[in-house]
């Protein structure tokens, strides 16, 4: 796991190559602004989604190794929602602070996207082994369940700023809802082997 | 009228190469900084295409320098071909444009069809320098070539009863893939009041930088009405209708709180979503403010004195 972390750590970043690659070759288009604020709030919102992976494909593959990536894959997503909201307030609004502020009150979409982005700060800052044992797991665990919240909040950031076509934000939702429902079904399913113990075999009381 | 062979830009035509690279220079300049470093483009290089003779200059021109046409060609929402901006210029090259007609009827004294050719020597032919700004916030400055639409208006005498004009475009799926998808309502219609179309700015455009209209940007025929949001300016247009009652264009019925009839530039009416204050004038780094009427109040402000534009956005 440990090489293969290291291996997944560069193809993280192919993503920012790949944009600065075409960028350099002047490969944007017309509107360059533009694309590399989608291309970085897109690669925010999979690498949410990737994070909020790790668990079900742990419980399906029974790989516990995996959650050694998680932190690496959040503090990824965390980088490229750092890229896109540098992206915004200085290549889009060019350091506007009467205009950004305007913007993150009156429209929704950027007070939601905004909002995301502040709540990631903290899980970001949280996410040493230091910060966790300070917290104690429980607290640190409550806290980190706010990666639901962004992640929903992202989605809706980007379904509120399109004009017409839903597609691609469609898609990005019903990943999340199929991540989420997983989540609160196992919940669900977890609490009543509890409750009914005698009922379901030892090995899903125990999980 | 059309010469086939391929001729000479005059360079009074084209943007200046200076002036284009050092725009794109001050891009250049201001994102070189970041991670991302935006190279300098080599310019496109045009292919002999159809070019018109003896066009006309407009008085009514804009002093502002036109976009490349690089950029006026790549960047276009054109959702008949794909609701993203860079689907157009490939999804739209199957697109036919001949034989093409554009059926005039309704409350008019001479209804007719015409023949995208006849309907194209008309009137003599004009180079018009135009600002153009998306309700999404970005703008151009393009060279049209066209005639005034209130040229054609004159000919089917418009009856009393015509209060105002609807656009149709063309509806083939076959030929527009992205009317597979339901995304709009289609076929595409636009309307205007009968004098916002008879006014001499509201332009119907048959070309750009000289040449034939590239299929992506609306080809054979399209509206161009330059102090109006740009999905007012209906692109393949097949049919034109002088009706009484006000009409329902495609936007207003996709999403009716976001679109209005009128779509005036306006950068005191926000989009319920965004804000309309300023645009990014394409291949400039920082944004401009956006002008009243697109900065055409002088001239059209008159058409809605008295209209309380809030409201009639």
């Amino acid at each position: 796991m440990k090489w293969f972390k290291l291996a997944l750590f560069p193809l993280c970043l192919v993503p920012l190559a790949l944009l600065a690659a075409d960028g350099y070759a002047d490969n944007l288009g017309a509107n360059p602004i533009e694309v590399i604020t989608h291309s970085t709030g897109t690669w925010t919102l999979v690498f949410l989604l990737i994070t909020l992976c790790i668990t079900p494909l742990r419980r399906f593959t029974g790989i516990n190794g995996l959650i050694k990536l998680r932190r690496m894959l959040g503090l990824f997503a965390f980088f490229y929602a750092c890229l896109h909201f540098v992206t915004y307030f200085w290549l889009d609004q060019f350091f506007d602070w009467p205009a950004i502020v305007k913007d993150v009150i009156k429209r929704p979409f950027i007070t939601v996207g905004f909002t995301s982005f502040m709540l990631l700060v903290p899980l970001a800052l949280t996410s040493t082994n230091a910060m966790m044992k300070r917290l104690g797991g429980r607290r640190w665990q409550w806290l980190h369940r706010l990666v639901y919240v962004i992640a929903i909040g992202g989605v809706v950031h980007y379904l509120w700023l399109v004009k017409k076509d839903l597609t691609q934000p469609l898609i990005y939702a019903a990943v999340l809802s199929l991540l989420l429902g997983y989540r609160i079904v196992h919940r669900w399913r977890s609490s009543a082997a509890r409750a009914k113990p005698s009922a379901l075999s030892p090995q899903a009381t125990q999980a | 009228m059309l010469i086939k062979k391929p001729a000479d830009i005059p360079s009074s035509e084209i943007t200046d190469q200076a002036t284009y690279q050092s725009r794109r220079r001050f891009l250049l300049g201001s994102a070189a900084a970041v991670a991302t470093g935006l190279a300098l483009p080599g310019m496109a290089s045009t292919p002999p295409a159809k070019r018109f003779a003896d066009l006309r200059k407009s008085p009514l021109s804009v002093a502002e320098t036109p976009n490349s046409l690089q950029d006026i060609t790549s960047y276009n929402n054109f959702y008949e071909f794909g609701t993203d901006k860079y689907s157009p210029a490939k999804a739209a090259q199957g697109l036919r444009t001949r034989p093409w007609t554009v059926t005039v009827e309704g409350e008019v004294k001479h209804p007719k069809t015409y023949d995208i050719d006849t309907l194209m020597r008309m009137s003599p032919l004009e180079e018009r320098i135009y600002r153009l700004r998306c309700v999404e916030g970005w703008s151009m400055v393009i060279p049209w070539v066209g005639l005034a639409l209130g040229d054609l208006i004159k000919q089917v005498q418009p009856t009393s009863r015509a209060k105002y004009v609807e656009f149709i475009s063309l509806h083939d799926p076959e030929q527009m893939p992205g009317q597979r998808s339901r995304v709009l309502q289609w076929p595409y219609i636009e309307g205007l009041r009968l004098d916002e179309a008879m006014h001499p700015l509201t332009l119907l455009a048959v070309g750009l930088y000289g040449e034939v209209l590239p299929n992506q940007n609306g080809a054979p025929l399209r509206l161009v009405v330059p102090w109006k949001y740009g999905f007012k300016s209906i692109k393949s247009i097949v049919r034109m209708r002088f009706v009484e009652q006000q009409p329902v264009s495609a936007w207003t019925r996709a999403n009716a709180e976001e679109y209005g009839f009128y779509s005036n530039v306006n950068p005191e009416v926000d989009h319920p979503r965004w804000s309309q204050a300023r645009e990014r004038r394409i291949g400039e780094f920082s944004k401009r403010k956006t002008l009243m009427f697109n900065g055409y109040a002088e001239q059209v402000a008159s058409l809605y004195r008295g209209m309380d534009l809030k409201k009639n956005f």
